[in-house]
């Protein structure tokens, strides 16, 4: 069923990491900027402060793990304009692999760059940062991966769509982006007029960022299951979506 | 077709059609190919080569008529069909920054059965390419990466769709050896060109495909001999007699002078032979004598009444 798929997962990191800006874009730039801005910021925050104290306990991490989950889905979508134009998909699906191995290890590559992404990051953030909360960094992870497979599936879904590799980045930019707007983090929803909560509800970043944020803050997975639940939800309409409008050529 | 005279059927297709919204790639196409045998759907762009052959495959599926290769219905059986079949698309390109052998081993971890990768690329000529990236590989080189993810497999029919195409010709004549190479091993080949020199230098039978329609089947020979059957010599000669004395040779036609240039027409089996006898009976001393014989390109113009380029 799956034959292949490791290695096909393992030759798509190694050709990634082999552009020219494949790990430093997407690995060490993020966590770069990052310590950076902790640099910068760490000595200058009263302890005191809860607003500033909030944000960079919780509010930036989150952030930071969205923005790498959501480039991540970008980059997928450009991948798979450019493999479909290129007709690399197409010389792929002739031999035995499975169009699900195919799509699965492209899910698999970014995911683990997600990750590793992001342990890189919570190591220089409790390096760098002064906030010396303790992170439950298996939970987080956990969360991170739902967060990003389930987001990824839209990203397939607008892959699926594009009609050329040169509208891939900035159509999937056009959808994912303005949901940060509206999704929680820089305004609480209970803070959103009516009409635009009905739309940030309606989001599937704010499940993500709701699950994000509650699970870095060390609240139970029983108080988001309705998150995971929501995220679940994208996922399997996503999938079922793109398994029938998916263009291999 | 095969080395014993026998032909076996290893594909068979039977009215088949296939349609993109309007447009009718396929309109009703059948024919069988032999074990053993090279074979070529030729024709210009677009008269329905590539979908035909994709149909083959397993890659698409024909809205209406019956195929079968290898006993194997391909679009039901296409799982089973990849490990008994080896695949070069038209224009098909891989991850640019691949390496050569990383292909060659992921092709190979997909197969049941497989043959030694390294040997092959020596076979092809790639094993000082073999930790190039794909990108960097010029035409022929990508085009011999594609034959040898086409053969990892040993497949029983191998499948070549516009081979050569944006090729140099001394490229082109080395990707032809190795076509026959594959042949003599006794494997079967489907091919299409759009290449009548190609299809005639390479193929053992061919199929002349247009809008969606095979015009006609046969050896390039045969093709030849039943739409062209003409003959043409050329002969240069300072003789004035030596037009009045052809024109008494039976299967001569017609002859049209240009300078001491002749140039004669006719029909038959023994026509050169006797434009020969009559040139020594008559003691006529020419300085320049050929052939011309028709190609599939003439038959190709005779049959649809254009050159395929047009």
């Amino acid at each position: 069923m799956f034959r292949g798929l490791f290695k096909l997962t393992w030759l798509e990191i190694k050709i990634f990491l082999r552009e020219p800006m494949g790990a430093f874009g997407s690995i060490f730039f993020p966590v770069l900027v990052f310590v950076g801005v902790g640099r910068f910021l760490g000595g200058r925050i009263r302890p005191g402060l809860p607003s500033a104290a909030g944000f960079v306990g919780v509010g930036l991490p989150v952030l930071a793990s969205v923005l790498i989950s959501l480039s991540g889905v970008l980059s997928l979508v450009t991948i798979i304009s450019i493999y479909r134009e290129g007709g690399i998909l197409k010389r792929l699906r002739a031999t035995p692999l499975r169009p699900q191995t195919i799509l699965t290890a492209h899910v698999l590559v970014k995911l683990t760059l997600t990750v590793v992404t992001m342990a890189l990051m919570v190591a220089a953030g409790k390096r760098y940062y002064p906030v010396n909360v303790d992170i439950p960094v298996f939970s987080f992870a956990l969360a991170l991966l739902i967060s990003t497979w389930s987001i990824l599936s839209i990203g397939f879904l607008i892959a699926s769509i594009v009609p050329t590799a040169r509208f891939a980045q900035p159509i999937g930019a056009a959808i994912l982006y303005p949901m940060l707007a509206l999704c929680g983090l820089f305004v609480p929803l209970a803070a959103l007029p009516p009409a635009l909560h009905r739309v940030a509800r309606a989001l599937p970043l704010t499940y993500a960022v709701s699950l994000l944020e509650g699970i870095w803050k060390g609240e139970a997975w029983s108080a988001h299951l309705g998150d995971v639940a929501a995220l679940v939800f994208v996922f399997a309409i996503c999938t079922a979506l793109s398994a029938k409008v998916f263009r291999w050529e | 077709m095969t080395p014993t005279g026998t032909f076996r059927p290893v594909i068979e297709v039977s009215g088949i059609r296939k349609t993109y919204g309007d447009i009718v790639a396929v309109s009703d196409i059948s024919f069988t190919v032999g074990e053993g045998e090279i074979f070529g759907l030729i024709g210009p762009n677009g008269a329905g080569k590539t979908t035909t052959m994709e149909c083959v495959e397993g890659v698409r599926r024909p809205d209406r008529g019956v195929i079968s290769i290898l006993g194997l219905d391909p679009f039901r059986d296409v799982y089973k069909l990849q490990n008994l079949i080896g695949v070069q698309l038209q224009q098909a390109q891989l991850q640019k920054r691949i390496k050569v052998w990383e292909a060659v081993d992921l092709w190979a971890s997909l197969y049941t059965k497989t043959v030694d990768g390294d040997r092959l690329l020596d076979q092809l000529g790639l094993t000082s390419k073999r930790n190039a990236w794909f990108m960097t590989l010029s035409g022929g080189q990508k085009q011999r990466l594609f034959i040898a993810l086409a053969l990892i497999n040993d497949p029983e029919v191998v499948f070549l769709d516009e081979l050569t195409t944006g090729l140099d010709p001394q490229s082109r004549r080395a990707i032809w050896e190795l076509v026959r190479g594959i042949r003599d091993r006794g494997k079967t080949v489907f091919m299409t060109t759009h290449l009548m020199e190609e299809a005639e230098r390479l193929c053992d039978r061919v199929a002349i495909i247009e809008h969606g329609k095979i015009i006609d089947i046969g050896s390039p020979e045969e093709l030849v001999a039943r739409h062209c059957p003409a003959r043409t010599v050329v002969l240069a000669t300072l003789n004035v007699l030596a037009e009045e004395s052809l024109h008494r040779v039976p299967s001569v036609e017609t002859i049209t002078r240009q300078d001491s240039r002749l140039t004669i027409q006719g029909c038959g089996d023994d026509f050169v032979t006797e434009v020969i006898g009559c040139l020594s009976e008559n003691q006529i001393r020419v300085t320049d004598f050929r052939t011309v014989l028709p190609t599939l390109e003439d038959v190709f113009l005779k049959l649809t009444g254009h050159s395929i380029r047009d």
